[in-house]
């Protein structure tokens, strides 16, 4: 009896019975389509991460100087007084093969006030080469120049956020003053809205001043220290050789020893990246455990299923074997027959899956990502568990012995 | 001449608790082609493991069995399963159609097994032999849609599809009415005289008065063999005497 008869015959079994069919599949159905529509949401949000991460900056690498602990206090990151503005021009100078380029930054806050309104914010005070690195556009005006920097202008470019709260509709802000605390700067553009990041912060909440300007009117400091410097890469390939050359020449910059620490430390989004492919990794190893445990119970069902109808089909099996069937037809028979339910259960499951993902994804407004590897790897796998869980129930038929079956009662 | 089937000094012992059970106890017996034989005795007596033997459904504990010129006694359970394919057909009490499938089908499964005939050929030969046992017409009909007597037929056309050179009945119309058990006695009766051989197993004096063999069995071996006096049909009252004066 060649397979393509054998098969007919497991489905005219399967055929036979639809409604206990169909519950033996639910198992397998609602193992697979956990597991895609899972992986679906997981690889969509994973995506959506590392595109918003690498939308942060283009070839993004910080420098902060080193966390300070003054007694028992730790200060926080950037508020070491090690990293100066002039360190970054150097970096900028001497390693212009590598970095394409540098802006210190100065973080301040200050209450800003337009005409009779008034809004509470972060200043940056940057350079030019910020657009570059952190992918800014300016949508009116323009963006201060080096020059402006270097003369510590009064000058600003604003957010949309900041734009929105201090500007009534048609009142252009170029071109008008702004109050920062005491202080008096011209707003000179308005940047593109970028909106909020992965951490939900409002990046268009935002006020940018050459950060000379930043350093001399609103910290008021008589250090000339900054919180970080952005560094835009010529390429993520010499990453490692840019961070070694950079630490060589800020060691050399802060006249450290050999045997002293660095006193600033580096960032790139690769390490980012690696924190999320470590999440999104542990989140598939225990995602894989629940699939693997409803496909083990859907596998077991199917053996239950199984084991019930050899017992219930005994007499045909005795009939079959007096007129010629082989123990390996008997085994073929109960094996494709329980092949054949896990795998229909598994490509609706497959269905299931997508179309509960895409379900999910148009009702939570989540980003949804079907991968073809994993799918046809989680149909696969419903067949293999066809097959190891029907083995056994397929074998014990196909050992049974002929007379006892047909006198089976 | 070779006999068809030649069984000898055959023993199925059965261990049940410390006491072993002959089911057969050293028989020997011979069947040539063509004949018609019934197998009788009591319940307990043996006939119906000597019937699951002789179809290779059981294997003896010992002893010999030649079964158109090879020996059959010690094969492997495939090898049995072809063996029962191509030479051996069935018919049995409860008739075992295999239920929701239809007549045609019942009667193709054997020569599924065996992969000899194309589709189209297959199915022609059913047809043929559903024809044959008088069932034109009912092709499609499932087993629950027929009469006993009516499964009964398609079951023998279903042991005729392969062609085999010997047919085995197991009491054939021990489910059937007395209407029904002559009609099958008389197909079996017309296929004896086809060439066909038969070996039946019954306890009923007027369904071996049929057969033109008489063999009697009690504790595992027999007691009278017809074939001896010379083999002739006889009437339901001689066979009911030979039986008597085999086991008194």
């Amino acid at each position: 009896m060649n397979l393509a008869m054998i098969f007919r015959v497991a489905i005219r079994a399967i055929g036979r019975n639809k409604t206990r069919s169909v519950l033996t599949c639910i198992g397998i159905i609602v193992g697979i389509a956990a597991v895609i529509a899972v992986m679906a949401i997981g690889r969509g949000a994973r995506t959506m991460m590392v595109r918003e991460i690498s939308s942060m900056g283009n070839n993004l690498m910080m420098v902060f100087p080193e966390r300070r602990n003054q007694g028992a206090v730790s200060g926080g990151m950037g508020q070491g007084q090690t990293m100066t503005a002039d360190d970054a021009e150097a970096v900028k100078r001497e390693l212009s093969h590598l970095v394409q380029g540098v802006s210190p930054s100065v973080r301040a806050t200050a209450q800003m006030m337009y005409a009779a309104k008034n809004w509470s914010g972060s200043i940056q005070g940057v350079a030019p080469d910020v657009l570059l690195i952190s992918n800014w556009t300016v949508t009116d005006g323009r963006f201060f120049t080096d020059d402006e920097t270097r003369l510590c202008s009064r000058v600003c470019v604003i957010g949309t956020t900041v734009r929105n709260n201090l500007f009534s509709d048609g009142d252009d802000p170029v071109g008008k003053t702004l109050r920062l605390n005491n202080m008096t700067f011209k707003i000179i553009g308005v940047l593109g809205s970028k909106g909020a990041n992965n951490w939900g912060q409002d990046q268009d909440d935002v006020v940018m001043a050459p950060y000379t300007s930043v350093q001399r009117y609103l910290k008021r400091s008589k250090f000339r220290n900054i919180n970080m410097m952005n560094l835009s890469l010529v390429s993520m390939d010499d990453l490692d050789e840019a961070k070694r050359e950079v630490a060589l020449l800020l060691r050399q910059r802060h006249h450290l020893a050999d045997y002293q620490d660095d006193d600033f430390e580096t960032r790139d989004t690769t390490e980012i990246m690696n924190t999320i492919g470590s999440v999104t990794g542990l989140m598939t190893v225990l995602l894989t455990a629940v699939a693997a445990i409803s496909l083990l119970v859907g596998g077991i069902g199917i053996m239950n299923i199984m084991l019930v109808s050899v017992t219930e089909r005994i007499k045909e099996i005795g009939l079959r074997m007096a007129i010629g069937a082989t123990p390996g037809n008997i085994l073929m028979q109960f094996l494709l027959e329980a092949v054949v339910l896990s795998t229909v259960g598994g490509a609706f499951g497959v269905a299931l899956g997508i179309g509960g993902a895409h379900f999910i994804g148009w009702w939570k407004g989540w980003p949804i990502l079907v991968e073809a590897p994993t799918t046809v790897a989680a149909f696969l796998f419903s067949a293999v568990v066809g097959m190891f869980f029907g083995f056994y129930p397929a074998w014990r038929a196909s050992k049974l012995n002929p007379i006892d079956c047909l006198r089976y009662e | 001449m070779a006999h068809l089937i030649e069984i000898r000094d055959m023993y199925k012992i059965y261990a049940i608790g410390d006491e072993p059970v002959h089911a057969l106890d050293g028989v020997s017996l011979s069947i040539d082609e063509g004949e018609f034989a019934a197998i009788m005795g009591s319940s307990g007596s043996g006939k119906s493991t000597m019937l699951n033997i002789l179809g290779c459904l059981d294997v003896p504990t010992r002893g010999s069995y030649l079964l158109d010129g090879t020996e059959v006694a010690a094969r492997s359970a495939a090898e049995l399963a072809g063996i029962r394919n191509r030479k051996l057909g069935f018919v049995f009490q409860n008739f075992n159609l295999l239920p929701r499938t239809s007549a045609l089908e019942n009667v193709e499964l054997p020569d599924l097994y065996m992969g000899r005939l194309s589709h189209r050929r297959r199915r022609e030969r059913a047809m043929a032999l559903l024809e044959r046992v008088g069932l034109k017409g009912r092709e499609g009909h499932t087993p629950a849609q027929l009469s006993g007597g009516q499964q009964q037929r398609v079951a023998i056309a279903r042991a005729l599809m392969n062609n085999p050179p010997v047919v085995f009945a197991d009491e054939p119309t021990g489910n059937l009415d007395t209407k029904s058990s002559v009609e099958i006695m008389n197909l079996f009766t017309e296929l004896s005289g086809e060439g066909i051989t038969i070996v039946m197993v019954t306890h009923e004096d007027d369904i071996a008065a049929y057969a033109k063999r008489h063999i009697v069995m009690r504790d595992g071996k027999v007691m009278r063999d017809d074939m001896a006096d010379g083999g002739a049909r006889k009437s339901q009252d001689e066979v009911a005497k030979l039986v008597r004066e085999a086991l008194a």
